[in-house]
Parts: C-alpha cells; structure tokens; sequence
C-alpha cells in the first residue's frame, strides 16, 4: 500500500497544488515532494539490507491484470533524486515563476509529471511503465511548450513529443515482444529469468527495440537534437526534467533491463558504440554554443551518453560508476541550471559571451555556483571527482581500453570547459555589458536548491561512504549480483589520478581558448546543415507533402471518381466472394418460364438503352418515365395492384416535377465526358451490372420460405381487420417502419424548404422569370381535375385498409391534382388552395401518424398496436385509418414542397 | 421466368451506374431515377414471381390460400414514394448548384473542393 500511495500522491494532490498556486501559496507545493522524499528515505535501510519491495494490487481482474509495483536499489536511487531535487525546484519554480501566465496550470504538469516518473520506475509490469514513460512525454510536452505563443516552444515541444513518443511506439513493441518470449509481463520474473531470455531467438529484436525508446527519450546520438530546443522552456522545467530525471529514464531502462541482457553481444556493442558516439557529438556541439542552457543541455547530452556507455560495458566497476555517475551528474546538473536560470533572472540575458564579473553584484550565487562548477569539472574533494576517477577505471578495464578512455578524457574535459563557463566566465573577470542594475542575490527560495545541492556534492565527495547505503543496493541492481562499492576520494597514484590530470589540462587550456574556439566550430555551419535537428525539418516537411499529395488523389473532389470507386469495390468485392465462396447459382430454365410477360423485360432493357442514348433532356426524360411505366406494369401483371397505381402515380409526378425544375438546365447531346473516360466508366458500370445480377440470381434460385408471407395471409384479417393484405402490413404490422419513412419524406420537405427560403432570401419580390405552363385547356382542366383528384384520393384512402388504395396512393393522387390546378395558376394560388404551408401539413400528417399509435399505448399495448370501434351496421372505425390520414397529408405536404419550389425559383 | 427480369435488372442497373458516373448533372438525375427502379424490381424479384393473384382477401374470407407475395409489396411501397422524395430533392439541388455556380458540370462544381492548394488561396482572398 504505501509504494501504491508514493506513487498515486502527486496525481491525487495536484488539484490541491492549483488551489495552493491560485492562493499565491506556491512555496508550500514543495512540501509534496518533501512528503514524498520522506517516505522514500524511509525504506532506504530496508533495501539497504538488500531488499526487495513488492507490492501488487488488483487492476483488471477480469483480464487478470494487476497493478505491481517493485522498489529496489536502483529505483529507490531514482525516486530519491526525483523526488528530492523535485522539493528543491518547486521551491525555486514558486519565486522564478512568479509574474509568469499560467502559473496553476505549470504546477499541475509538474506535478504529474513527477507522479509518471515515480510510476516509471517504480512499476513492476512492463505495459504499466510504457504507459507511465508516454506519461512522462507528454507532461514534458506540456511544458515545453508552455509559452504557446512562441512559434520556437511549439516547434520545440512538438520535436520533443514526436520523438520521445515515436521512441515509445519501438519501446512497446520490445516490451510485447519481451513479455512473450519471457512469458510473463513482470519484471520480477523476467529478472528471476535472467540470462536466459537474451537465448530466446527474439532477443536481437527486443535489445533493438527497447534500445530505440531508450535513446529517443536520453537523447542519444542521433535522436538527441530535440534536448538542446527543449530548452525554451522554463528554467525550473530545464533543471528537472531535462537534466536530472526525465531524459535519465532511458537510462533507467537500459539499466533495469542490463542482468538480462547483459552478456548479449548486441546489447554491450549497441549501448557502448550509442555512448561514445554520444558523447563525441555532445562535446563538440556544446563547444558552438553561447546560450547557457543550450551549453549545460549539451553537456547533458555527453553525460548521458556517459551513463548509457558505462551501462553498456560489462565489468563491475562500470555499474558502479554508473550509478555513481548518475548522483553526482543530478546533483551538479541541477545546481548549475538553476544558477544559470538566476542569472537570467537578474540579468535578462543568458548569453556567455555578454556576461562577466558577476561576482561583484551576487557573490553568494558566485560561490554557489563555483562549489557546483568545481563538483562538474571534477575537482577533489567534490564528488565530481570520485564520480569521474570511476568512469576512467571502468574504462580502463574493458576490452578496448583506449577508446573508451581517450573519448571519456574528451568529454571529461568538456565538462571543465562548460562548468568554467557557467562560474568563472560569468562571474569573474572584468564587468561585463550584460551587468546592469538591479542585478542582486536572488531570494532563500531560489538560493537554496543550488545550496544544498553543491553542498551535497562536497558532502558526498568528502564522506563518499555516507552513499554507500544507496549506491550499492543500486548497482547490484545492474548488475543482478551484490556489489559493495568502494567509494573513496584518495585511492593512491593510480592511472586514473594521471587522467584526472590530464583531462583538467586539456579543460583549462580549452577554457582559455573557448572565445576562438568557439568561433571556429560556430563558423563550421556544415555541422547544423547536415545535423539531426534540420534532418528533423526535413522529415517534417516531407511528411506534410506526403499528405497532401496522398489526399488529392484519394480526394479528388470528383464525383465521378468517387462514384467509380464506390462501384468498383462493391462490385470487384462482391464478384471475388461469390466466386470464391463458391455462391454462384442459377435459377431453373423451364416451361413457365416462357410466357407472353416476357415481353415487359425487353420493354425495360429497351427503355434503359433509350435512356441511355437520349441526346435532348426531354427524350431522356421520357424514356425514363417508359423505365418507370415498364415497372408499374410488371408490378400490374404480376398481382400487385397497389404497387402498380402507387408507381404510375409516382413515374407521372416525377416526370413532371423534374422537366418542372431542371427542364431547362442545358443538356450537353454528347455526353461531356472525353473518350478515355466513358470506356473506363463503361468497363465500371457492365461490372457492377453484372455484379448486381449475379448477386440476385444467386438469391432467387435458392428455395423460399414462405413462412411469413403465409402468416401475413392468415393474420390479416383475424388480427388488423384488414382485407388488403399489403396496407395491413404497412399500416399496422409495420406501422413503425411506416412511421419512420413519412419521417424521411417530412424531412425532404423540409431540406427542399430550406433551399426554397434561401431562393426568397435572394430575392424576395421578384418575379418568376421562367415561362409557366399557361394555356387555356390547362387551367380549365384544373377545375375539374382538382375537385375529382382530391375524391378520388379520399375515396382511395377510406378503402385503402381493403381494398388496393391506402394513404401513399392517396397522397401522390392528391398532390397531382393539385399540381394541375397550381401549376398555371403560380404560387400565390398554392398559398390561397392549402391556406397552411406545404410543411405545416407534412408536419400534421406526422402527428396524426405518430397519434394513432397512442390508442394501444392507453391500453396498455405497445405503441402503434391499432384499436378497433365497430358499429352495429357494420362499419368498423380503427386508429388505422388515422395512421393511413397521416400518411396521406405527409405524402401530400413533401410532393407539395417540392412544386413550391419550381413556383417560387 | 425470374431469369430474364434477373437480366432486365442486370442491364438497368449497368445503364443506370453509367448514367450516375457521368460529369453531367442531368444525366445523373436520369440515371439516379432508374437505379432507383431497378432496385425496387430487385426486390420484388427477390420475393419471387410465384402466383400473380394480388394478396386481398375476398369480402367475406378470413384468409386467402395462394397469392403474389405481400411482403416485398410492402416494402416497395415505401420505397417507391421515398426514392422519389429522393430524387425530388436531389433535383431542387442541382437547380440551385447551377443558379450559384453557373454550371451543370460536376468535375468544374469546385467550391467545396478546390483543385488545389492555389485555388484555396484564391477563395479565401475573393
């Protein structure tokens, strides 16, 4: 339980914290890490013993998942830092950042963030540390780009994102592939393993893999060019993250995973050649740079390329100066950014070469950051020191000493060079053009963490026993057996005291010299050009016309295309599953099936040639009214009456209403398509025909069941009282069904209505410029049409229910009645003849439909369930005839919409 | 019998998918009115052309033995008013594309999909 609370704390505090920032209280947020700190400092004499802590909770217990938590030398190392240099910036954070937008929002994502780093290396599971280690990313993503507005932070903090995250994508991949080979998802267990796991013919894949996600998150060469911009961001966040834990947690892996694959060729080849190569490019960009930050994010660049070096080579000695390492790097890096970041706060500058002799205006930052100068360039009795006499003894006992050695010797030395910059530079010398007034010591709050962090580094370096407690637990993590360090700042005249040396001449003479030299690299601009950082921009916008070009040609913006494509897939589809799947079946050739009907398909296949070939709009129009005519009289010879009335109805409203609206849009003889064009949609439209049939042979030839059509016949009048089977099933089986597609009609109509009043809002007053129908026999023919229609209609509803008729017929025989009388006559009449608008009717047809179904509700039926009234004279009244009125009016109301347009356009 | 009005559909359905890819808008209208009867023959194809005595039950009768098949009926009904409020609308569309842009065209109608990045800029500056 309390590993699981260490961890939740900050997550579950951080509303705390915004409440603690909005009260201008930033100072007690500290007291969060401080907790946090504690509680780790008290397991440390328990893993100090040797210990291992395991805790493991419920998560998803129907997918067996857990949540495990797992603390041990090198984590505890990890969470102390973490949480200890944490308490110190967020006391530096609540001074530095006050004036600053935002300030809530930054101490949330601070906080988060160091809840995801404490998850990171605390989790036992390996999917629960991908999750905590994206966690991490897009915490430092968010505050990278805290300052939004600056094109530089988003282009920096989505550098940062993209890389550390696609890293994260190989990450998990090694991890799946780990968990499997190892066959659980435990590091517990993959550790117990050991060895073992790195003979499984994966291995190379996953040291590959996890290797990717390590050097994208510690910067490694080449995946190290979005440290160096990652520090627009705010000071505190530089000194946190982006030197002290974030970009370590690549290393934590590297090292958490090392008595695994430890003795693997590929891992100490990988890490070590990663390292050096790391460590050579560090060094030679930081000699380039003026800005402080962008100097000590450099020199953080080399350091973990040491890390990850001294994690890569075998021998015992290089654990423990990698851990080693790691405390004395968090403790001087952290200092000497947070005195960089004073500076900048007193100055306003963080350029090198403007300042000089600060000492006179901040002597205690002076010593402060001397102390932290002094530990980073390696100088007894700072731990710097015992820090760097390890790695040159690690060095010296591997395989190929003088490689290791002589780049180390050149990093070491760049170390000196920066941390001269940082102090000496800075502060003494003569007074520089950067040294204003109102230059000062900063206040306890900012002053404090370097303090005790340098004073740390003297304490560690003088009494280099008191770490023992930790470092050994730690480095025995790396490498699976017990190690008991040896940490002493004299160890007598060896070979790594003559490096020591060496290394601190080179430094000074290169310190010395730094203003040339650093002209002379500056001026070398081959080295940015051909770098990582504009490989990135490249890439970047590679990615961008990738894009663009991919869409235009998915997304054209032709209809054609894409009506093409549509049919070409379904019809390529279809075709390959049915030939495939073996679906390919014909109906039986026989006696019935030569009748004198044949004559109507021949009669559609002409008519749709006819369409085809029409060159004018009219005989187009036409020959599709014969398509629809041919329909109803298929629908006529084959016993369906009220489809064949519904259909005739339909073809005659739609041939009139379309020659009505589009009549006189011109229409091209030929089609407008080129040659090229019309083949390939010929080849498309012959496929998909052919598709079609086939599909539909291969229904029709396999037997029927006629269950439900049979109890259609034997319900219908039993049940709904209802003669003609079709409207039985319409208005009161499938009454809903119904009820939805009169919703679809109403909802035509009122997308037509909108295009209508857009028509109005154009131009309100104007007058149709169009030619109306207007003839003597056409308008006389509206009086006696109108008033027979409309019977007519009426008549056809009241007997719909028994006889062929029903609403829908009703409605389209209404709706062309009114269209003869209205058409010559224009709109004006249209408004006197309905008094309510077209809608308003379509609108009441809805209602009354949707009423009907209230009866069985009362009941206590399901909705729409009709209820009968019947008569002693035999009259029989239904909720049903309400439901069909409803119909009626909404079938007439949308036709009546559509006519309203073409009188008002 | 069901095999040639199987083919009749095959072929307005080909004729039909032709006329809907052509560039121009009045084509199109024509092609969308006979897919959308070829679609309602498919159906009522797909029911079976089995008896062809219409499914109403005589005055008097509780139930009839054998009759064209009700249900696709049913559906095609609906179909039938639907795909022409359908079409109706689709209809009053392109009469108000080509007021507004001045075109019966479908591959020059481009204001919702510009050419290119070009004719996006020269949109936004009009």
């Amino acid at each position: 339980m309390q590993l699981l609370a260490l961890v939740l704390a900050s997550f579950l505090v951080t509303p705390l914290l915004v409440l603690l920032v909005r009260g201008g209280l930033s100072s007690l947020t500290a007291v969060l890490p401080a907790a946090l700190f504690i509680g780790f400092a008290a397991l440390l004499p328990q893993i100090s013993g040797g210990a291992v802590v395991l805790e493991s909770h419920q998560w998803i217990s129907s997918l067996g998942l857990e949540f495990s938590l797992r603390l041990d030398g090198l984590a505890l190392l990890f969470a102390l830092l973490i949480t200890g240099i944490g308490t110190l910036i967020f006391l530096y954070a609540s001074r530095y950042m006050v004036g600053r937008a935002d300030q809530p929002r930054f101490f949330a994502y601070l906080a988060m963030f160091m809840g995801a780093m404490l998850g990171a290396v605390l989790s036992d599971d390996l999917i629960t540390l991908v999750v905590f280690w994206e966690l991490t990313s897009l915490t430092s993503f968010m505050l990278i780009g805290y300052e939004p507005e600056s094109e530089q932070s988003r282009r920096s903090a989505q550098q940062g994102l993209l890389m550390t995250v696609a890293g994260g994508l190989a990450l998990l991949a090694g991890m799946i592939i780990l968990g499997q080979a190892a066959g659980s998802f435990q590091i517990a267990e993959i550790l117990a393993q050991g060895p073992a796991i790195a003979d499984h013919p994966h291995a190379p894949a996953i040291i590959v893999l996890l290797a990717i996600g390590a050097f994208a998150k510690s910067a490694q060469a080449p995946l190290h060019s979005w440290l160096p911009n990652a520090m627009v961001a705010p000071t505190p966040v530089s000194a946190f993250l982006h030197s002290a834990t974030m970009v370590k947690l690549g290393v934590y892996l590297l090292a958490r995973f090392d008595p695994v694959f430890g003795a693997h060729a590929w891992w100490s080849v990988l890490l070590v050649c990663a390292g050096l190569l790391t460590m050579l490019t560090g060094t030679v960009l930081a000699m380039r740079e003026t800005d402080l930050k962008r100097v000590l994010a450099y020199s953080t660049v080399v350091s973990l390329g040491t890390l990850v070096t001294l994690v890569g080579l075998p021998n015992e000695v290089a654990a423990t100066a990698m851990v080693t390492f790691l405390l004395v790097h968090a403790l001087y890096k952290a200092c000497l950014f947070m005195i960089a970041g004073i500076i900048d706060h007193e100055t306003g500058t963080r350029d090198a070469s403007k300042l000089s002799g600060l000492v006179r205006a901040m002597p205690a930052t002076a010593a402060v950051a001397l102390m932290g100068g002094m530990s980073m360039a390696g100088l007894p009795p700072f731990v710097g020191f015992v820090g760097k006499e390890l790695i040159y003894e690690a060095g010296l006992q591997s395989s190929w000493p003088w490689i290791p050695v002589g780049i180390g010797l050149l990093a070491n030395a760049c170390m000196v060079v920066v941390a001269g910059i940082v102090t000496v530079k800075c502060f003494f010398g003569p007074p520089g053009p950067a040294v204003g007034e109102g230059a000062h010591d900063p206040p306890l709050a900012m002053m404090l963490g370097p303090l005790m962090l340098s004073l740390l580094g003297l304490l560690f370096g003088v009494m280099p026993g008191l770490a023992a407690p930790l470092l050994g637990p730690a480095a025995s993590s790396l490498t699976g057996q017990v190690v008991s360090p040896s940490l002493a700042l004299w160890h007598g005249l060896t070979p790594m005291l003559l490096l020591s040396v060496l290394t601190l001449i080179v430094g000074v003479v290169a310190f010395w010299r730094w203003m040339p030299l650093r002209e002379f690299l500056a001026d070398r601009k081959w080295i940015e050009t051909l770098g990582p950082d504009a490989g990135y921009d490249h890439l970047m916008s590679g990615l961008s016309r990738l894009a663009l070009w991919q869409t235009g040609i998915v997304q054209s913006g032709s209809l054609r295309r894409y009506l093409a494509a549509t049919f070409g897939v379904i019809a390529v589809a279809s075709l390959a599953t049915l030939v495939s799947q073996d679906g390919l079946a014909f109906p039986a050739l026989d006696s019935t099936s030569f009748a004198p009907e044949l004559v109507l398909p021949l009669l559609l296949v002409v008519a749709s040639l006819a369409v085809l070939r029409a060159n004018t709009f009219m005989k187009g129009i036409v020959a599709a009214g014969m398509v629809g005519f041919g329909v109803a009289l298929v629908f006529l010879f084959r016993g369906a009456p009220d489809l064949a009335f519904t259909q005739f109805s339909v073809e005659a409203l739609a041939v009139v209403i379309l020659l009505a609206i589009v009549g006189h849009l011109p229409f091209h003889e030929q089609d407008p398509r080129g040659k090229s064009e019309r083949r390939f949609d010929a080849i498309v439209a012959t496929l998909f025909g052919s598709t079609a049939a086939l599909i539909l042979f291969a229904a029709v030839a396999g037997p029927f069941d006629e269950q439900l059509s049979d109890f259609f016949r034997a319900a219908s009048v039993p049940q709904a009282h209802g003669r003609n089977l079709v409207n039985v099933i319409i208005v009161d089986f499938r009454a809903l069904d119904t009820l939805g597609e009169i919703t679809v009609l109403a909802v035509a109509a009122l997308a037509a209505a909108s295009v209508i009043a857009c028509v109005r809002m154009e131009s309100p007053q104007h007058e149709v410029s169009r030619a109306r129908p207007d003839s003597l026999i056409f308008r006389v023919c509206g009086y006696v049409m109108l008033p027979a229609a409309i019977t007519f209609s009426l008549f056809l509803l009241w007997r719909g229910h028994n006889e062929p008729g029903g609403g829908f017929v009703g409605g389209l025989i209404a709706a062309a009645g009114c269209a003869v009388y209205v058409l010559p006559r224009g709109r004006d009449t249209l408004k006197k003849l309905l008094r309510l608008s077209p809608r308003t009717i379509a609108g009441l047809g809805l209602l009354a439909a949707a009423a009907s179904g209230i009866f069985g509700l009362v009941a206590g039926d399901p909705f729409l369930t009709h209820k009968w009234a019947f008569f002693e004279s035999g009259l029989a009244l239904g909720s049903a005839l309400l439901f069909d009125i409803g119909v009626y009016l909404a079938v007439l109301g949308s036709v009546l919409t559509f006519l309203e347009y073409y009188l008002e356009a | 019998m069901e095999i040639f009005f199987v083919l009749a559909f095959g072929v307005m359905i080909g004729v039909a998918a032709y006329l809907l890819m052509s560039r121009s808008v009045l084509r199109l209208i024509l092609g969308l009115l006979v897919f959308s009867n070829a679609v309602n023959l498919s159906i009522f194809i797909a029911g079976r052309l089995g008896s062809n005595i219409p499914p109403l039950v005589a005055a008097g009768e509780t139930t009839i033995a054998h009759s064209a098949n009700p249900l696709p009926q049913a559906l095609i009904l609906t179909a039938i008013v639907i795909s022409f409020a359908l079409a109706a609308y689709i209809v009053v569309l392109f009469e108000r594309a080509y007021h507004v842009l001045k075109t019966v065209d479908t591959d020059r109608m481009r204001s919702a999909e510009p050419r290119s990045i070009d004719d996006i800029d020269k949109e936004s500056r009009e």
